[in-house]
């Protein structure tokens, strides 16, 4: 088809379907959108003038008061972590404390989410392949999802009492919740509890779309289980896995109420910067908390920028987003191959001025 | 045709297609069995320990006996000691919980069947903004609104709202109107389009169909997306924690995590225990009974 010129097109008669969307959408979706600027973007842009500016502490040296206000510092709340660090005792040595607690987040995220992937695609295999008892595990797999976190870090606080169960378990006497390396793993264990049945109910739903028949033909052709695993199941649940695991991903990367809940704030071997920003936070340190804040934030979106290139994360999953995508795409193509500027579609829209 | 398959007897075909029971057979009903248990023990034994260490005697907190010995509510009288507060923290949770999801409701249908049915050119952006939030960490909103809320932000001094409902209940829309309209957009695209088309033909505008057609056939999504929101909004602790310092305005989940109990110096392990189940329970019934929707939901949603 040819591309109809901008003149003839506003001559075409509407399409009832599909034509004058646009303004209810923009009416149905306004009130969202504005409620998400007041409760999220004016306080990102609010969190980045914070993280530039310092409050004024000691003596103001022309009044003899107590200073007032505050000081723009540029950023030197970033750069305190080379030139000014804060040194405290952690799990990586004698380091800044926002280095710590940095590090920290990245090792919980690691650990966490790859414990969590394979026991909970372990979980998704045994349940497709039960026959009795579906329901029952379905309403076992919902207990520590319904459980608030809160409460899961107190009951895993009385498990790991230095009197408490586990000890009793392996016959060790090991401080879990002294600020320590074992308070990690505590944290680990209580963590992976919590949200492996989670990856592994939406690993579950990714394995009932598979048809029958594929296993059928594999079987047909002399592939061993394992082969049956890793060249079929695994890449075809890979869309449904890839999504999971990224939101638990950055889920566990602003981990917050698992230690504050088990371990307690300012515990140098299970701080996350989600608590130490909290913590600087309460001391009133509103510049270094925001920057602190934001270097976990410009964290977050580079490992979902990681998932959404390297593992084609399809998080938003929209079909027409798709189509235009890759109506985009042929267009490019075809202008390229004319030599013209691609026209490029901004909805599937059939009528008016939409070329395909 | 050969000859050999015109040859197939009734009886054979019968043995032939009888499901083979040889050990291997019964070697992967037993794993698979095993395996079942393994899960429903894992999920379900942290859980069992709650349970067990909140019906002991107040002075047997720490106690490792597999069942409680002898078995006590005085836990859960405890937990309701005037000096917990624990009462009006329910209330309070209520509160937030029920008016944060209304709210999120109430923005999220709308925004969600837009996202969900109708064409319009800022479609991608607006759901990588909304996908965006809710992969957002909580923390870097908190900082600016705890320094707005306590009245300190220049020019926005009369903002003086720690304490107060509305500091709880706003920052949690954050969290909450995205997951709202995520799941929701999940619901609406499930319903079939030619429902709409056909309202439409009949003469109704995009709206009446919205109104008329797919919001009562909906319903049962926007049910189970109150239920995910509520359950979400109910476990927050950051941002009540943060905002409602004062022990009238603390929200049950904080409330829970301050506990000094009405017993002793001693961290008082089983009143903790015990308000832990008094919160879990009601959301656990909820979540059992609607456990179909609410899967349905999750992994539609693919969010939290």
């Amino acid at each position: 088809m040819v591309a109809d010129s901008p003149a003839t097109t506003k001559n075409k008669k509407k399409n009832p379907l599909s034509d004058g969307q646009g303004s209810l959408a923009a009416l149905l979706i306004s009130p969202t959108m504005v409620v998400i600027l007041f409760v999220v973007g004016i306080p990102i842009l609010m969190s980045i003038r914070e993280s530039v500016f310092r409050k004024n502490e000691g003596v103001d040296p022309n009044t003899g008061m107590v200073a007032q206000g505050e000081t723009f510092v540029g950023l030197q709340n970033f750069t305190d972590i080379f030139n000014n660090p804060t040194v405290v005792p952690g799990n990586w040595g004698q380091i800044d404390r926002l280095l710590n607690a940095f590090l920290n987040t990245t090792w919980f995220t690691v650990v966490c989410v790859v414990l969590e992937t394979v026991l909970g695609v372990a979980m998704a295999l045994i349940m497709a392949k039960a026959f009795k008892g579906q329901g029952l595990v379905r309403a076992a797999i919902l207990v520590p999802w319904a459980i608030p976190t809160i409460v899961s870090a107190k009951m895993w606080g009385l498990i790991f009492d230095a009197d408490g169960v586990m000890n009793k378990i392996i016959g060790q006497q090991i401080l879990w919740l002294a600020d320590g390396p074992q308070s990690q793993w505590a944290i680990i264990i209580a963590d992976v509890w919590k949200t492996a049945p989670f990856i592994g109910l939406l690993t579950l739903a990714g394995l009932q779309t598979i048809p029958a028949e594929v296993y059928e033909a594999a079987k047909v052709d002399g592939a061993s289980a394992w082969q049956q695993f890793t060249r079929i199941t695994l890449p075809m649940v890979k869309p449904a896995l890839v999504v999971a695991v990224l939101f638990r991903t950055l889920d566990t990367m602003r981990m917050f109420d698992l230690p504050a809940g088990m371990i307690g704030f300012g515990k140098y071997y299970v701080e996350t910067v989600s608590t130490l920003a909290y913590v600087e936070n309460n001391n009133l340190r509103y510049g270094p908390a925001a920057a602190y804040s934001i270097i976990l934030f410009l964290y977050i979106v580079f490992v979902a920028f990681l998932f959404v290139k390297l593992l084609g994360a399809d998080v938003v999953g929209d079909e027409e987003l798709k189509a235009i995508q890759a109506q985009r795409k042929r267009q490019k193509a075809a202008a390229k191959a004319a030599g013209s500027k691609p026209q490029l579609a901004k909805t599937t829209v059939t009528s008016g001025s939409a070329a395909s | 045709m050969t000859a050999a398959q015109a040859h197939v007897t009734k009886a054979e075909l019968a043995e032939l297609n009888k499901p083979k029971r040889d050990g291997k057979y019964w070697a992967g009903t037993i794993a698979g069995l095993a395996g079942i248990a393994f899960i429903i023990i894992y999920c379900v034994l942290p859980f069992y320990w709650m349970i067990v260490s909140s019906l002991r005697l107040p002075s047997d907190g720490r106690s490792t006996d597999y069942l409680p010995n002898p078995a006590s509510v005085e836990n859960y009288i405890a937990v309701f000691a005037p000096i917990n507060g624990f009462g009006r923290s329910l209330v309070n949770s209520l509160i937030v919980s029920t008016t944060t999801t209304v709210l999120t409701l109430l923005f999220g249908i709308l925004a969600a069947y837009a996202l969900a049915r109708l064409r319009f050119a800022a479609k991608g952006i607006v759901l990588s903004i909304i996908i965006a939030c809710s992969m957002f960490p909580g923390i870097t909103l908190i900082i600016p609104l705890f320094k707005l809320f306590s009245g300190n932000y220049p020019g926005f001094e009369w903002i003086n709202w720690m304490n107060t409902y509305q500091a709880l209940i706003i920052p949690t829309l954050s969290f909450g109107l995205p997951l709202c309209v995520w799941n929701l957009t999940a619901f609406f695209r499930q319903l079939p389009v030619e429902l709409e088309q056909a309202a439409m033909v009949d003469g109704c505008t995009p709206g009446q169909a919205f109104a008329k057609v797919i919001l009562p056939l909906a319903a049962p999504g926007v049910f189970t997306t109150a239920i995910i929101t509520f359950i979400a909004v109910w476990n927050d602790y950051m941002i009540a924690l943060q905002f409602g310092t004062t022990p009238e305005m603390y929200t049950s989940i904080v409330a829970l995590s301050k506990f000094t109990g009405a017993y002793g110096y001693d961290t008082p392990w089983g009143t903790i225990m015990a308000a832990g189940v008094i919160i879990t329970v009601p959301l656990l019934v909820a979540v059992l009974i609607f456990q179909r929707r609410i899967v349905a939901g999750l992994t539609a949603g693919g969010v939290k």
